[in-house]
């Protein structure tokens, strides 16, 4: 058998593989963070728990509606982007003229109440969710098996982050957004309703999260404390990646991913703590993060 | 201080008076049921043993005044010491009761013992609590590391699973129970290819899954507990591990677990546990009430024996008239135990309740009748068998 690195070659592309399928999940939970942060300046906290809440609604539909995967996977990024959007009108928008420290404590408080209240009524064991039918079984690739399902995660991830991508960098409400991050003054002299683009904002990230949440249903169980340890690693991505860099966000996740498979396979006791240390260097070398601009 | 003055005082006025009978301190019984009601086992131990804990005192007509309190060790052994210094000393706690988390009772077994408090452990796994770290003052009673391998590891070697590949959470218990499985698995003519350490809370285990595959071991030995099990049973699903003739044996697994993963994905594993609760009329009788009081969630075996350990307690307390540790504990160790979880079980001189254990095979959603109808029970081992034989014992409280 050919060997590359000191481990068999097929088992190694199969650990690329993986990376980048877990990558390619990071990558949109980080990109969810990345938009909030730029535009609203606000570390949300609570993005593991939505991220949770997305899972759940999927969950929630299939159990007492009988609405399957394919409808929620629509349905729930909606529901979720709502939940969103009454937060921010009615709490969090309250705490933009004052330091970024409170937006972080509300919603670390928020996300705490969130998955409080999940746990109160399902508990911390978790609900089954099967893959729909079309994705169960897999394809022989030869090094590997690659279920279906992880193969649709990718893609599905992929396609919403370049979308993701091209609808900020590349439309006119793009630049009204990124216009509006610089200077919140002069965009609304120009009669944009900036504090309404930033609802709408808040409310897009956080269904990017409950999007997130019904694609790992069906690979995770769904847990009210799924989004626990989750929420660091996709933190640790967006700090490397440089806070609020789309962009940054979508590269660090991918790569974050790799590195993380290869950990797995080479020193598996580290492959929870390697991002942390990948941060600390980046933080060193660059501290506004690899595809940051430093703020002034 | 104080409560040295406190405590004078009240012997003064009990030898004044002559009595002999108030030798429970407070005059009532205070049972503390500490554990985790919030984190990654509240479902299997949480408030599910402190309805099991009330259970037990409903039942009991020893005519003692019992107090049950409750607490969130939050799975640190730094919370859980405290609650407990401070429930005995502030409280008058008498008897501690549960701990899941092998690192929390471990760092509770310390504080029982200086205090001569009662500690009867139901949720933890390690042997260590029996050996290395016993006292005179602990029981414990539902399970451990050891039993969990003897009839697992057994079970699946004799059918025909004679190599193996551990993923293993890289903590103590990950560890005790790779190392007493795989004891069990060379003693039965079997061979373990190789490991995997991961870290505990590991959401993807893709990485060690496709390891695992590679090794070519024919069963897949999962030295973990709770979610990391759920995620990575569930996962070798998708990865078509089973269906491409590997078996996964899980070391560790609760009726909760089993429910999490729904019958599904769980059909055909093979587990070790201490209670089901369809095996006889007196468990279901039990169960019945339980899920009364639970939303309808039958007891994991940490619950049962916490109804278990709590009823035999009274009963040893009533019987002495007094609740110090090492005093109710010794008499405990006096009487046999026949309830719903025991049959003629006993507790021997290092702490350890031996009683039988049961191999079991989750059922397919075609052989389940409804809700909870999980189980097939393949054997029932011995309590002999199931736990560690007292000559190989290392607690100083064991004349070996």
């Amino acid at each position: 058998m050919q060997e590359l690195l000191g481990i068999p070659s097929p088992l190694l592309f199969g650990q690329l593989l993986i990376g980048l399928i877990n990558g390619a999940f990071y990558a949109l939970l980080s990109l969810g963070l990345a938009v909030i942060f730029g535009v609203l300046n606000v570390i949300n906290f609570a993005h593991g728990a939505l991220y949770m809440m997305g899972a759940f609604v999927a969950w929630l539909l299939l159990t007492y509606l009988g609405i399957g995967y394919w409808p929620a996977l629509v349905v729930a990024p909606l529901i979720v982007g709502a939940v969103g959007i009454l937060i921010e009108r009615t709490m969090l928008s309250r705490l933009y003229d004052l330091d970024h420290l409170y937006g972080l404590l509300f919603t670390f408080g928020l996300a705490l109440i969130i998955e409080g209240t999940f746990i109160n009524f399902y508990g911390v064991s978790g609900q089954p969710y099967a893959p729909p039918q079309v994705l169960t079984g897999g394809y022989n690739l030869g090094f590997m098996f690659l279920p279906a399902y992880r193969g649709w995660v990718i893609v599905a991830s992929l396609l919403v982050c370049f979308g993701t991508w091209l609808l900020i960098e590349r439309t006119r409400l793009g630049s009204y957004l990124r216009a509006a991050v610089e200077r919140p003054d002069l965009v609304r002299a120009f009669g944009i309703n900036v504090p309404l683009m930033m609802t709408l904002t808040y409310g897009f990230g956080v269904a990017l999260a409950g999007f997130a949440g019904v694609l790992a249903a069906p690979l995770y169980t769904v847990s009210p404390i799924m989004g626990q340890n989750l929420i660091i690693v996709v933190f640790a991505i967006v700090v490397i990646g440089g806070l609020g860099s789309i962009l940054g966000s979508i590269v660090t996740g991918l790569g974050i991913g790799l590195i993380e498979g290869l950990t797995r396979t080479f020193y598996p006791e580290a492959s929870s703590t390697v991002v942390f240390v990948i941060m600390a260097i980046v933080l060193i070398i660059r501290p506004h993060g690899l595809f940051g601009r430093p703020r002034e | 201080m104080q409560l040295t003055k406190w405590a004078m005082a009240s012997t003064a006025l009990l030898v004044l008076a002559g009595a002999a009978q108030a030798e429970i301190s407070g005059g009532v019984v205070k049972i503390g049921v500490l554990n985790d009601r919030s984190g990654l086992y509240a479902d299997l131990s949480g408030e599910g043993s402190v309805v099991a804990a009330r259970m037990a005192v409903e039942d009991f007509a020893g005519g003692l005044d019992v107090e049950v309190l409750s607490a969130d060790h939050q799975n640190k052994p730094d919370v859980g010491s405290s609650v407990a210094r401070q429930w005995i000393d502030q409280e008058g706690v008498d008897v501690i009761v549960d701990v899941p988390t092998s690192s929390v009772a471990l760092a509770v077994q310390q504080v029982t013992s200086d205090t001569d408090t009662a500690f009867l452990n139901s949720g933890a796994a390690t042997t260590a609590l029996t050996n290395d770290q016993c006292a005179p003052t602990f029981v414990h009673w539902t399970y451990d590391t050891y039993a969990l391998s003897v009839g697992t590891g057994k079970a699946v070697v004799e059918g025909g699973g004679d190599t193996w590949f551990f993923l293993t959470a890289d903590y103590a218990f990950g560890h005790q129970l790779q190392a007493d499985t795989a004891a069990v698995v060379e003693a039965n003519g079997g061979k373990v290819l190789g490991s995997v350490n991961h870290p505990l809370s590991t959401t993807d285990f893709s990485s060690f899954l496709l390891q695992a595959q590679a090794s070519g071991a024919k069963v897949i030995g999962l030295a973990n507990a709770g979610g990391d099990t759920t995620n990575a049973i569930k996962q070798a699903n998708s990865f078509g591990i089973v269906q491409s003739g590997q078996q996964l044996a899980a070391l560790l697994g609760f009726i909760t677990d089993v429910n999490a993963l729904g019958l599904d994905v769980a059909q055909g594993l093979t587990l070790t546990t201490g209670f089901y609760w369809d095996r006889d009329d007196a468990s279901r009788a039990f169960a019945e009430r339980f899920a009364e009081k639970m939303n309808g969630q039958m007891p994991t075996m940490v619950h049962a024996g916490v109804y278990s350990a709590v009823a035999h307690y009274l009963k040893a307390v009533a019987e002495i008239d007094d609740d110090g540790g090492k005093a109710a504990v010794d008499q405990m160790k006096t009487m046999p135990i026949n309830d719903f979880f025991a049959t003629d079980g006993k507790i021997r001189p290092d702490g350890r309740m031996v009683h039988d254990m049961y191999l079991v095979k989750v059922k397919s959603p075609a052989e389940s009748k409804g809700p909870w109808d999980y189980y097939t029970i393949l054997a029932t081992i011995p309590g002999d068998e199931a736990f560690k034989p007292l000559a190989e014992s290392t607690c100083s409280l064991v004349a070996n």
